[in-house]
C-alpha cells in the first residue's frame, strides 16, 4: 500500500509541478489543485497507514497507537484541504480578473513576441 | 492564572470581531466603519502594549506567560506564547498598522470594497503568527494574513496591480504547500508540533532519521525564506510591494518581518546550542544567503528608477542584512539585529507612504514609467493666486517664490527616511547599523574579545553593510535631486490632515529612538539572550498546566477537607 500511495503523491507533485511552470493561467490553476491534492496525501501518510483502524477511542479497545490511527494527521488534512479549496477559489477570481484587464490568459498578462 | 494571561488571545479575538462587525453592516456605512476600524486597531496597540510591559513584570526571569485556549494540556492542544520578542513585534505591527490605517482612511479606502474588514483579518493573521507556539497553527496564521493580502494587494484594482497580485498569490500558494510538506515530514519525524516540545525531541531524534527532519527543516525554511525575501526566492516581492497602494505596502513592510520573526523563533528553538546532532543546521545558508541578498538588492537599488521601488528594495536589503545576522547565532549581533528591524520597519513603512505623495506631485503630462492605471485621480491642483499678487509679463506673481509647507515637509521627511534607511547618523537607523557592526567586531561583547579573531564571513557582512548603504545613499540621493531640486515647476500636492499624520507619527517615532535607543538595546538583548538560552522558554511552555475543571476543584476541595 505504501508503494501504491507514494506513486499516487509522486504522480500528482510531478503533474503540479509541470502545469505550474506552464504559461497560461488556467494550467497554473490546475497546478496549485494537483499540488495540494499531492501535499494533502503526504501530510495523510504521515501519520503510518493502516487498513481497518478508527482514530476515535472505542469502548473495549486498547488506547495505544497500535489499536488505532493517528487522528492528527487527519485533522491537518481537513484544515489543509478547506485553506486550498478557498485559496484555489480566491485565485480563479484573480484569474478572471486578470483575463478582463489585460485580455490575455498569459501569466504575465501580455503575450510573449513572436 | 493573572488577567494578564487572558490578555494574550485578545489581540486574535479583536480583530477577528471586527471583522465581523464590519462585514454584517455591508458595503454602506464607510465613515462609520472607519471609526470602528481605527478604534480597534488602537485598541490592539494598546493590549500589545499592556503585553509588552505585563510581560517585564513577571516573576519568571525569561518573562514568557503561556495561554492555553480551550485548556487541553500542554503539548497536545494549542498553546500562545508572548515572550520579549513577540511582545515587541506586537507593538510594531500595531504601530505600523494604526499609521497605515489613518493613510488609507484620507481616501485609499474608497478605491475598492471591504477594505476595513480586510485590513482587521490581515492584522489578526499577523498577530496571530507573532502568538503561536505551535508549528501548524503558525501555517494556519499565516494563511489568514496571506488570504487578507490577496484582497488588500488587489486593493485598488488596476492593470498593474492585478498582474502583480497573481504573481504573488501563484508564489504564496506554493510557498504554503511546501510549509505543509515540511510541517508534515517534522511531525512524521517526531510525533509532535508544538516548538517547545520538539525543540526536546529534536536532539534524541535517532541517526536514521535525521536527515528526514533536516529535510523537513529545510522545506520548512523555504517557504519562510520565501516571505522574508531571501534571494533567490524574492522576485515576486518586488513588483508586487511597489504595485500596492500606499498603505497596503506601508503594512505590508511588517509582512517580511513575520518570515525572519519565524526563522528566528523556529530555528533558535529546534536548532539551538542543546540539539546535539542538530545544532546550528543550515545557519551558514542563512548568513550567506542573506549576504546574496544584500549583494543582489544594493545593486539593483542603484538602477531603480520609481521611489516605490526603492522602497521595496531597501525592504530586501534589510531582510537580508537581518538574516545573515540571524545566521550568526551570536547573542549581541541578534540584539542589534532586532534594534535595526524595529528602526527598519518604522523607516521603510514611512516611505512607502511618503512615496505615494511625492510621486503624486509629478505633473500629470509625466507618464509613469509603467503603464498603471489609477484608479483616483491625483488630487493635485495649482495653488490659487492670491487677490492682489502684482503679476509679472507672463501673469506670475512676481514676489519671490514660497517654498510650499507641503514641499518643504515631503522633502525633509523624505531626508529623514533616507537618513533612517542608508543608517547615516544622527538618526536611529545609524545606531542600529552601528551596533551591528559593534558586535561582527567584537563577538564576545565590548573589550573582552581582543584575542577571539573575527570570522571571514563576519568581515564579509561587515563589508557588505557598508556597501549596501553606500548605494541606497547613491539612489536616495539621485532621486531626491529628482523629485525636490529640479527647476521644473510643479504644482505642490495638496496633503490631508490624515495624510501627513501618520507619517510625523512614524518618523517622530524612529526619532525618539534615536533618544531613547538605550532601553530598546537592553530590552533587545535580553530578548537576545532568551532566544539563546531556549530552555526557558521550552520549560516556560511545558510547565503550564490546564486550569482544573469546576468539579476537580471542588473534588481537590473535599479531599483536603477530609484528613
Amino acid at each position: 500500500m505504501e508503494e501504491v500511495i507514494a506513486i499516487a503523491i509522486g504522480v500528482l507533485a510531478a503533474s503540479g509541478v509541470w502545469l505550474i511552470l506552464r504559461p497560461r493561467t488556467f494550467q497554473v490553476v490546475m497546478g496549485l489543485c494537483l499540488l495540494s491534492y499531492g501535499v494533502n496525501l503526504f501530510i495523510f501518510s504521515m501519520g503510518s497507514l493502516f487498513i481497518g483502524k478508527e482514530p476515535i477511542v472505542k469502548d473495549g479497545v486498547t488506547q495505544d497507537l497500535l489499536h488505532y490511527t493517528d487522528p492528527l494527521p487527519q485533522a491537518l488534512v481537513l484544515t489543509a484541504i478547506v485553506i486550498s479549496f478557498a485559496m484555489t477559489a480566491l485565485f480563479l477570481v484573480v484569474l478572471l480578473a486578470s483575463r478582463g484587464l489585460t485580455g490575455t490568459d498569459h501569466v504575465d498578462g501580455r503575450e510573449p513576441k513572436e | 492564572m493573572n488577567p494578564l494571561s487572558h490578555l494574550i488571545i485578545a489581540p486574535i479575538l479583536l480583530p477577528l470581531l471586527t471583522a465581523a462587525i464590519m462585514l454584517m453592516l455591508g458595503e454602506k456605512h464607510r465613515p462609520l466603519k472607519a471609526r470602528i476600524n481605527l478604534l480597534s486597531t488602537l485598541t490592539g496597540l494598546g493590549i500589545a502594549i499592556a503585553l509588552l510591559v505585563g510581560s517585564q513584570h513577571q516573576a519568571s526571569p525569561a518573562a514568557i506567560g503561556v495561554y492555553l485556549p480551550s485548556n487541553w494540556p500542554v503539548p497536545f492542544g494549542i498553546a500562545l506564547v508572548v515572550d520579549r520578542l513577540s511582545a515587541l513585534m506586537l507593538v510594531l505591527t500595531g504601530i505600523v498598522a494604526v499609521c497605515a490605517l489613518l493613510f488609507a482612511m484620507a481616501r485609499w479606502d474608497r478605491a475598492g470594497a471591504s477594505f476595513h474588514a480586510l485590513f482587521q483579518i490581515q492584522l489578526m493573521g499577523l498577530y496571530g503568527a507573532f502568538l503561536t507556539a505551535d508549528l501548524f497553527n503558525l501555517f494556519v496564521f499565516f494563511e489568514v494574513l496571506l488570504a487578507a493580502s490577496y484582497g488588500l494587494m488587489l486593493h485598488g484594482s488596476g492593470r498593474a496591480r492585478v498582474s502583480a497580485g497573481l504573481h504573488y498569490i501563484a508564489i504564496n500558494l506554493l510557498a504554503s504547500s511546501l510549509f505543509l510538506i515540511g510541517a508534515a515530514l517534522i511531525y512524521g519525524v517526531t510525533g509532535t508540533l508544538n516548538m517547545a516540545d520538539l525543540a526536546l525531541k529534536v536532539p534524541l531524534v535517532p541517526e536514521a532519521d535525521r536527515g528526514l527532519l533536516h529535510a523537513g527543516a529545510g522545506i520548512l525554511a523555504i517557504a519562510f525564506l520565501a516571505k522574508a525575501g531571501m534571494w533567490p526566492l524574492n522576485f515576486w516581492l518586488v513588483p508586487a510591494y511597489s504595485s500596492a497602494s500606499a498603505p497596503v505596502a506601508a503594512l505590508f513592510a511588517i509582512m517580511t518581518k513575520v518570515g525572519i520573526y519565524t526563522v528566528l523563533r523556529i530555528w533558535t528553538l529546534l536548532f539551538s546550542g542543546q540539539a546535539g546532532a542538530s545544532a546550528y543546521f543550515a545557519g551558514d545558508w542563512l548568513v550567506y544567503g542573506g549576504m546574496t541578498t544584500i549583494v543582489c538588492a544594493a545593486l539593483a537599488i542603484i538602477a531603480a528608477q520609481r521611489l516605490e521601488r526603492m522602497a521595496s528594495l531597501s525592504i530586501l536589503v534589510s531582510a537580508g542584512i537581518l538574516l545573515s545576522a540571524v545566521g550568526f547565532a551570536q547573542p549581541n549581533l541578534t540584539a542589534g539585529a532586532l534594534f535595526y528591524l524595529v528602526s527598519s520597519t518604522l523607516a521603510l513603512s514611512a516611505l512607502f507612504l511618503l512615496a505615494e505623495l511625492i510621486e503624486r506631485s509629478r505633473s500629470a503630462i509625466e507618464q509613469p514609467l509603467e503603464e498603471d492605471v489609477e484608479p483616483l485621480p491625483r488630487p493635485v491642483e495649482p495653488q490659487p493666486l492670491r487677490r492682489g499678487t502684482n503679476l509679472d509679463d507672463e501673469q506670475k506673481a512676481v514676489v519671490g517664490q514660497v517654498i510650499p509647507w507641503t514641499m518643504a515637509f515631503l522633502g525633509l521627511s523624505f531626508i529623514a527616511c533616507a537618513l533612517l534607511i542608508i543608517g547615516m547618523p544622527p538618526l536611529s537607523g545609524f545606531i542600529g547599523k552601528l551596533s551591528l557592526l559593534n558586535a561582527l567586531l567584537n563577538p564576545l561583547g565590548l573589550g573582552a574579545s581582543a584575542e577571539v579573531p573575527v570570522s571571514t564571513a563576519a568581515w564579509c557582512l561587515l563589508g557588505l553593510l557598508v556597501f549596501s548603504g553606500l548605494a541606497s545613499l547613491i539612489a536616495f540621493s539621485r532621486v531626491g535631486i529628482q523629485r525636490f531640486w529640479s527647476p521644473e515647476e510643479r504644482p505642490s500636492p495638496v496633503l490631508r490632515r490624515y495624510e501627513y499624520a501618520p507619517i510625523v507619527i512614524l518618523l517622530g517615532l524612529s526619532i525618539a529612538l534615536t533618544f531613547k535607543a538605550e532601553p530598546l538595546m537592553r530590552y533587545t538583548q535580553a530578548a537576545a539572550d532568551t532566544l539563546n538560552h531556549p530552555q526557558q522558554y521550552v520549560m516556560a511552555v511545558l510547565a503550564t498546566r490546564a486550569v482544573p475543571s469546576p468539579e476537580a476543584k471542588a473534588a481537590g476541595a473535599t479531599l483536603e477537607v477530609q484528613p
